[in-house]
């Protein structure tokens, strides 16, 4: 947990130095008034990308937890597309992804709880629905 | 006499990078290292929004957010360094708060769209974006690239509507 925390922090301190936990920077960018949020995410995934290369080749477990050292892979289908088009709505219309939204907060913007509480919004919609079409094959649904 | 002779069209280019490169080469390296320290020490190749999920499974008991019982407590903490990383930066550097000017009904509508869509399609701009290009996913590489496209089209088309900001 402490290491968790550390590695929020980092996270978190990148994202507002690189301002990308400013809508305004991120919408720049989409408009093609700024290129250097490619640095950040391109810059971003390379040093994860050594890291996701060499710690697997080096030691078998994490030391914290004992899992295997893996790579992030989910599986492909259709709603990668759906999905991800929904999100490219949403980030081209607010300037605001999930990371950046939490640093936005701890820079003070407090007007960001609108994007936040959206999110969430947004996330238990999509969970209600996920659950009822789950559970609607197997049983009649409840009354809840 | 030869910028004479060039069409119109050759003017300069436009500064691509108004704000200069290190703020966002400094900041996605830091990004990636954030990540990359909390691999190193427990495997999990962090994402940001399943926080939104198992953070709700505190308070609902729907399946969908039930499945994300287990992760749910590290993801709180990982979310609140997150806010307490930038608040760092925001003291320390930015000295003070900083507010947006994007109007509030932007921030929710898009807030809902972005809450929807990470769920649907599996991650977002960190998971994705970050952990999962660099594990050369091509389903995250294939999302990265549908979402990018898909917002450079959203904002184009909200500022050629005149909304701003």
């Amino acid at each position: 947990m402490p290491l968790i925390l550390v590695g929020g922090l980092i996270f978190g301190f990148g994202l507002a130095y690189s301002h990308m936990a400013r809508p305004e920077v991120v919408l720049d960018f989409l408009q093609f008034d700024d290129f250097g949020l490619l640095f950040v995410m391109f810059g971003a995934a390379i040093v994860s990308g050594i890291a996701f290369w060499v710690t697997p080749r080096l030691r078998e477990r994490a030391p914290l937890t004992g899992d295997t050292y893996g790579r992030r892979l989910k599986s492909f289908d259709r709603n990668v597309l759906i999905g991800g088009a929904i999100f490219g709505v949403g980030w081209g219309l607010s300037g605001i992804c999930p990371g950046a939204a939490y640093a936005s907060l701890g820079i003070g913007n407090v007007t960001i709880l609108w994007a936040i509480g959206g999110m969430f919004a947004g996330a238990y919609l999509q969970g209600v629905w996920r659950s009822q079409r789950a559970s609607s094959g197997t049983t009649p649904s409840s009354a809840d | 006499m030869i910028a004479e002779l060039l069409p119109l069209q050759l003017t300069p280019p436009a500064d691509l990078f108004p704000n200069g490169l290190s703020r966002y080469a400094v900041g996605g390296l830091l990004v990636g290292l954030g990540a990359v320290v909390i691999y190193l020490g427990t495997g999990i190749a962090a994402g940001a929004s399943t926080f939104l999920e198992s953070t709700l499974s505190y308070v609902s008991d729907q399946s969908r957010f039930q499945q994300y019982r287990a992760s749910r407590d590290w993801r709180v903490v990982f979310t609140l360094g997150i806010v307490l990383g930038a608040a760092v930066y925001a003291v320390v550097w930015q000295g003070g708060a900083w507010t947006t000017d994007v109007q509030a009904w932007r921030l929710l509508v898009g807030g809902v769209f972005v809450g929807i869509g990470t769920r649907v399609g599996k991650g977002c701009t960190s998971g994705h974006g970050v952990c999962g290009v660099g594990s050369a996913s091509k389903t995250s590489i294939v999302g990265v690239v549908t979402f990018l496209a898909v917002a450079i089209v959203t904002a184009q088309l909200v500022s050629a509507l005149g909304v701003s900001p």
